[in-house]
């Protein structure tokens, strides 16, 4: 399952590389949601795919009595997935923000703070 | 002197005044108690470990040559902030000024007395920032500010390559102390690395310490007030890089590379110098060049290197500091006081100015090497150093006897002309008048030293040029002997000529000069608008590489960022050979059911919509798809914690943008057409290489020890059964807490976002612009 993850995880990179290059902010924004699902699936399969077996340890015992589930990309991926979130919040009110003050979605046309040089 | 601001009544400069002599003075009287033990020959040794890991330590080691060179700094350091207390005492920035010369002065001394290599190169920096800051002191003034660009750009490339060459030398010796690398001259002479040691640390000396082809910041840096030019570039800083080719004299000396490379390019140096000098105007301009001069002859000597050539040159070193710090002052307080430093407004200072005259003198009758003074001396045992060498005798002595001769001449110029004479008659900015004692009083001082060691040639012989000459040559059995006078030889009769020629060249000094300006103009070759064209050139590249890098479009940004990832991962990949590995498929297909193939599929599937569709909803919904597949990943493999909250995340995600989707517009794919092709393939490349790194990884081994760690340490360590739980909230607590922190600065920079002020186009304009 592993392989077949990794080439999915390559598919949703293509897409989000495809969708960060095009001008529209929003279309960015887009890649930036789908490129970090990519890489926490990345993070999460390169520790190894265990079906059925949740990190716990059982009532009674010091440790796992048998095989369980990698626990520390878990733990990687579950911090991953809210910093995630904040920064696709905070950047999707920018959007939103500039927007409302430049009109415009397309990255081309927001030359507030860099004017074109021939317009001098 | 205050060109800026209004000026600020201060007596001797305030506390930073009195605290900016007291710092030095009370380092020259400690660093006196060395004077015994080093005179002795027994070199003083401390150490205080910085960063032993790589080797560095803070260790000072005092020897003849160190102990002369922190005396000199100390000793003048101290004269000089007395004199600025004066001269720049109601400065409004004078506090500033005073800041930057302690800073100037720490550096020097931790430079000199430094043992350590790369505590030295530290030091070196730090007298090349606080130069910098010093001659651009008048900062409102463009040509400080681009004199001080220069000297700092000079000397700091070369303070690069000095660092590169310190490196290699410490690798070469085994050790970055220099008490060691002293000591193996012969296997560094021997190393295949020794040529590229020498060129970088010649490198650095030569642009510190202003050898030709980098001479021309020194004159420029003349822009600095007096007190910096007489401190920095005349007695200390641009002695550095003297010091430095004295100092590693013993360990990168007697080679035939040394020899000839310090022995021409000092040499040059020496006599195109002291020509430039007889031809300026501005006193303190001559004073510059002949700094220039003497920079030029230490560097031929300390290539010459027997051991009379290193005699002459510690004796010269002591002999110009003391005069050129001494003439500096001077001319600064004749500027001070009369307002203006051109050689021929001024006459007949001397029965208005009498102190100051007196201090002038001493000094110019040092450095025209007249006895009894030092600079006799030191004039006599450089013509015998130079006419005893076997190699290159001609050159050396000639080129001395030029300087000499034209030395003569400066010293005419900077004293004779302006102080004797009839007085002219309101021919200055201001009417001349005696400067005030702290001004006056360090020339005085440091004339009467000039007077004293050529009356007692011993003292200075045994305190500081016995003990400065064993550091150079590396040899402690070698018998100093200085003295005034003993016979009439060749030196003495060589002294008389350069007496008879000086004093002939200074009665035609103003023809002369006038002749050598024709002469000059005619020379194409000119540096300092040649290092106007070299700034420009950077400024040009710069510019253009700027206009090819940073266009300003983020989509070119996006794809360089994204086309390097893949030509750099690639390439890696490539050369590292890590592809050749088998995937086993059947193992990979073992136990794979419909759930498996079905999340597999509406992730891919979601993906590609979410790239290709052009309707906001489909993309909404296709992200959702993406998330939740996601997720159910997430379950079939035994992470319920982290698919809950993807799926609280994702499920906020899409009613966010849905949300945001009410005030935003459609998301017209047309403009992208054309270059659509071009994003799919490299996103298409970048998609593989991802994949191929991910499946190569899986390929390698795991290392599972930290795993196993939390496994056996949940519960006993921290009374937790939900392993990754414990994770989260205990073992990595702190990283919790900062991504929590990550979430409130997130949620409180997009509040002020929506509440912020709008400029530009309001919600109306907008709304007309669609139409």
């Amino acid at each position: 399952m592993e392989i077949l993850v990794a080439i999915m995880v390559g598919v949703l990179v293509a897409a989000s590389v495809y969708l960060m290059l095009a001008r529209n902010v929003l279309r960015f924004l887009f890649g930036l949601i789908l490129i970090s699902n990519a890489a926490n699936l990345i993070i999460f399969a390169s520790g190894r795919l265990t079906a059925e077996a949740p990190p716990l340890i059982p009532e009674g015992a010091d440790a796992p009595l048998e095989t369980v589930a990698n626990a520390l990309p878990q733990a990687l991926v579950l911090t991953a997935i809210v910093i995630g979130f904040g920064l696709f919040a905070f950047a999707l009110t920018l959007v939103f923000r500039t927007y409302q003050n430049l009109g415009t979605l397309n990255s081309d046309e927001m030359r507030l703070a860099e004017p074109e040089e021939g317009g001098k | 002197m205050a060109k800026s601001g209004a000026e600020v009544p201060r007596v001797y400069g305030g506390p930073a005044g009195w605290i900016s002599v007291a710092v030095p003075a009370a380092i020259f009287a400690w660093m006196l108690q060395y004077v015994g033990p080093v005179s002795d020959g027994n070199p003083v040794l401390l150490a205080l470990d910085w960063v032993p890991s790589m080797d560095i330590r803070l260790s000072v080691l005092i020897d003849g040559l160190s102990l002369t060179f922190a005396l000199l700094i100390s000793g003048i350091g101290a004269l000089v902030t007395l004199y600025s207390t004066k001269y720049l005492g109601n400065h409004p920035e004078y506090p500033r000024f005073v800041l930057f010369l302690m800073m100037f002065m720490v550096g020097m001394l931790g430079l000199v007395l430094s043992d350590n290599l790369i505590a030295l190169f530290v030091f070196w920096e730090i007298t090349t920032i606080s130069s910098y800051l010093l001659i651009g002191f008048s900062s409102d003034e463009a040509k400080s500010r681009r004199s001080a660009l220069q000297a700092l750009l000079v000397t700091g490339t070369g303070g690069l390559a000095l660092l590169a060459g310190m490196i290699l030398l410490g690798n070469v010796a085994g050790s970055f102390e220099l008490s060691v690398i002293l000591t193996q001259g012969e296997a560094i002479r021997a190393h295949p690395l020794y040529v590229p040691i020498v060129i970088l640390f010649l490198a650095g000396a030569f642009t510190k310490s202003a050898q030709f082809p980098f001479h021309f910041w020194l004159p420029n840096a003349m822009a600095a007030p007096t007190p910096v030019s007489a401190y920095l570039h005349s007695a200390t800083m641009v002695k550095a890089g003297v010091y430095l080719m004295a100092r590693v004299n013993p360990a990168l000396g007697d080679s035939e590379l040394w020899f000839w490379t310090l022995v021409i390019a000092g040499g040059f140096t020496t006599v195109f110098a002291s020509i430039l000098a007889v031809r300026q105007t501005d006193i303190k301009q001559v004073l510059a060049y002949t700094t220039l001069m003497a920079l030029g002859a230490l560097t031929l000597f300390i290539g010459t290197g027997s051991p009379d050539a290193i005699k002459g040159m510690m004796a010269f070193l002591v002999v110009h500091s003391l005069y050129k710090a001494a003439l500096f002052l001077m001319i600064g307080i004749v500027d001070h006081e009369t307002g203006t430093r051109e050689a021929d407004r001024l006459r007949g200072l001397g029965r208005k100015m009498p102190l100051t005259f007196l201090g002038g003198a001493l000094a110019a009758i040092s450095m025209a090497g007249i006895p009894p003074f030092v600079g006799f001396i030191g004039k006599e045992f450089l013509y015998k150093a130079g006419l005893g060498h076997e190699q290159a005798t001609w050159w050396i002595t000639g080129t001395i006897f030029a300087a000499s001769v034209l030395m003569f001449v400066a010293a005419g110029i900077a004293v004779l002309r302006p102080f004797t004479g009839k007085l002219a008659d309101a021919d200055t900015p201001q009417t001349p008048h005696e400067g005030p004692w702290a001004m006056w009083i360090g020339p005085i001082i440091l004339g009467v030293f000039s007077l004293g060691f050529g009356l007692f040639p011993d003292t200075v012989e045994a305190w500081l040029v016995a003990p400065g000459t064993w550091a150079v040559y590396g040899d402690y059995d070698y018998t100093v002997d200085l003295y005034l006078f003993r016979e009439a030889n060749a030196a003495f009769l060589l002294s008389l000529a350069t007496f008879a020629t000086g004093a002939f060249l200074y009665t035609v000094h103003r023809p002369m000069r006038a002749w050598l300006g024709r002469v000059m103009e005619a020379n194409p070759i000119k540096f300092d608008p040649g290092w106007d064209r070299v700034l420009d050139g950077l400024k040009a590249v710069a510019g253009w590489q700027t206009r090819i890098l940073q266009s300003g479009v983020l989509q070119r940004y996006i794809f360089t960022i994204f086309a390097t990832l893949a030509i750099g991962v690639g390439a890696t990949m490539y050369l590292k050979d890590v592809l050749n590995f088998r995937v086993d498929w059947a193992a990979e297909f073992d136990g794979l059911v419909f759930k498996h193939w079905a999340v597999l599929v509406f992730i891919t599937a979601g993906a590609i919509l979410t790239a290709i569709t052009s309707s906001r909803m489909t993309a909404i919904a296709a992200l959702g798809v993406v998330g939740i597949g996601v997720a159910l990943i997430f379950i079939m493999f035994s992470a319920p914690d982290v698919a809950i909250t993807q799926l609280l995340v994702e499920t906020l995600v899409v009613v966010l943008v849905a949300v945001a989707m009410l005030k935003l517009p459609h998301l017209g794919l047309a403009k992208d057409r054309k270059r659509r092709p071009v994003h799919a393939a490299l996103a298409g490349v970048v998609g593989v290489l991802v994949t191929l790194v991910m499946v190569a990884v899986l390929q390698g081994e795991i290392d599972l020890a930290i795993t196993e760690y939390f496994e056996t340490a949940s519960w006993p360590e921290a009374y937790g059964r939900n392993i990754v739980n414990v994770i989260l909230v205990d073992f990595r607590a702190i990283d919790t807490f900062g991504e929590i922190a990550v979430v409130v600065i997130a949620a409180l920079s997009a509040y002020a976002l929506l509440r912020g002020t709008r400029y530009g186009n309001t919600d109306d304009e907008i709304e007309e612009g669609r139409k």
